[in-house]
């Protein structure tokens, strides 16, 4: 195990370097950069701006600035923020907090909802709880996550009782520790429940269908022969086998815990990474890009990793040596 | 064969039937006959045998046997008692004393469960008075009877071979000392020659035990081998009941001649 580990982890090296190289190019060829808005003001002489082109490196052909940059990342300095002047790791640990929070709360709240419903959806197959509990999941997948989001930033300002966004209140710093904690709670309900929803509708479709499949397994029907009562063979027998697909869908989820509430926390102006990330693309602030790019790829190049490992822990029949 | 004591099985006008439904509605459009009228009775100790092809409902008669379907009419009578329509918790004695052999040795063992979970687990159930130890002395001494090894115990079901898995199947039935079982199928998803060696070792089980079988087929040549009666299914009903020797000397029904003339000969 520890051998397979070290060579899924190796061959991290190639592929990243295979990504940042993609989307540095990517950024380079696509049209305009990030002194573009300054070139568009008139009063500003022409040799500030090839002062500023100099200063930043953006004079020198596409791969030479590559390799500057590489050269500064495998050192671990993933540079300046052009748009903010501090630096990039300093940025995104001053966000990360915030998104890290929101993902957790949604990848919660979505399993605390659909483990439940997926398996009651499945014992009580074809009853009226269960065609309900499909039309719900079949909207809550048809509506687009941004949609959501905008609905519920209405809902808040139209009958109040939630913020209609940012991370905490105006008045924040003069709050009880405890009204703090509660003030960052409210700010994270509706953007969780926003998230959550989708992700909770396709949980509970995979539940109910990893559910059916094993109870109409051979193992079950030996079960039933031995005696073992039948919510025993639904906790032992059936839960235990259906829930492997989702046990390793948590090592995916690892990969979104950074990257995978752009669109909600644009539209619920929740100023997590997701934001920074989305503006630092539109303004072509480089370095903010490859380092969210060089971390988006290197959470999903590890998620994957710990889905397969927990995919051994949970089923005995894969092992990974030899 | 007149028997002075009651037969252990006495099975009369047997109908399994299942609902075909269509529609939004699960409206009920009609219903299969997979069991439809059928009766026999199987002496204490001896082994009929059940044949026929895919789909004449002989594995639907030995799963409302033991209660995995529900019968749709009829009576089933274990040791002389109506046991057609208990309740599941009234059943549960039964659940020791009727045990069942599947036929698919891959997929009848939980792939999560160690092979001393899976034959313990019935224990645990039907002799709640044993400790771990005794369990385990058990289960060890269930795997010597049918041919493996105790240190085979703490493995899972995917480590071993469709023979091999079907021994498990074969202790894990035995565990709760039955009576009576029903061997569904159980080697016709193994290679040829595993087969022999499985049969031999359900019959050396029947001697040392005093069991009682059921033993459902769908090859003529395997159940002449074991069978002391046999009975002949088609489309939900029993076409031929006879001694094995009967039936093969002799055979009544035109479908008893064809699945006769569909055994390889040598």
């Amino acid at each position: 195990m520890k051998t397979y580990i070290l060579r899924r982890l190796l061959l991290m090296i190639p592929m990243l370097l295979g990504v940042s190289l993609l989307v540095f190019v990517l950024v380079y060829i696509s049209p305009g950069n990030y002194l573009d808005v300054l070139k568009a003001q008139r009063d500003i002489p022409a040799e500030f701006i090839a002062k500023k082109e100099r200063e930043l490196g953006l004079d020198r052909p596409w791969y030479m600035q590559y390799v500057s940059w590489l050269g500064r990342t495998v050192r671990g300095d993933f540079g300046e923020s052009w748009s903010y002047r501090i630096p990039v790791i300093e940025l995104l640990a001053q966000r990360a907090p915030a998104t890290l929070a929101l993902s957790l709360t949604s990848l919660v709240f979505a399993w605390a909802i659909a483990v439940p419903l997926g398996v009651f959806a499945a014992v009580y197959r074809n009853s009226i709880f269960d065609k309900l509990s499909a039309l719900s999941a079949y909207a809550a997948l048809s509506i687009p996550e941004f949609f959501l989001a905008l609905l519920a930033v209405i809902f808040a300002s139209q009958w109040g009782g939630f913020p209609t966004g940012g991370l905490s209140a105006i008045d924040h710093d003069y709050l009880s520790p405890v009204g703090q904690l509660w003030d960052y709670v409210h700010h994270l309900i509706l953007p969780t429940i926003v998230l959550g929803i989708g992700g909770a509708a396709g949980l509970m479709r995979v539940m109910r269908t990893n559910m059916l499949d094993v109870i109409q397994s051979d193992y079950v029907m030996t079960a039933r022969a031995k005696g073992v009562p039948g919510n025993v063979i639904m906790f032992r027998h059936v839960l235990r086998n259906a829930i492997n697909p989702l046990v390793t869908s948590l090592g995916f989820a690892f990969s979104g815990l950074l990257s995978g509430a752009v669109l909600v926390e644009n539209v619920m102006n929740y100023p997590g990474l997701g934001q920074l990330i989305f503006q630092a693309f539109m303004r072509k602030d480089r370095d903010v890009v490859m380092a969210a790019v060089i971390i988006g790829s290197s959470m999903l190049i590890i998620g994957n990793l710990i889905a397969d490992i927990l995919l051994a822990w949970v089923d005995p029949r894969i092992r990974y040596d030899k | 064969m007149p028997s002075t004591t009651t037969p252990l099985l006495q099975v009369e006008n047997l109908k399994v039937h299942f609902p075909i439904t269509a529609g939004l509605l699960q409206r009920r459009v009609g219903e299969v006959k997979a069991v439809d009228d059928v009766s026999f009775t199987i002496e204490r100790g001896t082994t009929v045998g059940l044949v026929g092809e895919s789909g004449s409902g002989k594995t639907t008669i030995g799963r409302a046997l033991i209660r995995l379907v529900n019968p749709t009419g009829g009576t089933i009578r274990y040791n002389g008692k109506d046991i057609t329509f208990l309740r599941e918790s009234q059943f549960r004695p039964y659940r020791k004393k009727i045990q069942i052999i599947f036929q698919d040795p891959y997929n009848s063992l939980n792939p999560r469960l160690t092979i001393f979970k899976i034959i313990s687990e019935a224990l645990e159930i039907h002799f709640p008075a044993m400790g771990l130890e005794q369990r385990r002395a058990r289960v060890a001494e269930l795997l010597g009877k049918v041919g493996l090894k105790p240190e085979h115990m703490d493995r899972y079901p995917h480590e071993f071979s469709g023979g091999q898995r079907q021994r498990i199947g074969i202790a894990r039935a035995l565990a709760v000392e039955p009576e009576f079982i029903v061997c569904d199928e159980p080697v016709s998803a193994l290679d040829v020659s595993v087969q022999a060696q499985i049969v031999n070792l359900l019959q050396d089980l029947q001697e040392e035990l005093g069991l009682t079988y059921l033993f459902i087929a769908h090859d003529l040549a395997v159940v002449e081998h074991i069978s002391d009666f046999v009975l002949v299914m088609n489309q939900g009903k029993i076409v031929e009941a006879a001694t094995a020797d009967a039936i093969y000397q002799n055979p009544q029904d035109p479908y008893t001649k064809r699945l006769l003339d569909a055994v390889p000969k040598i």
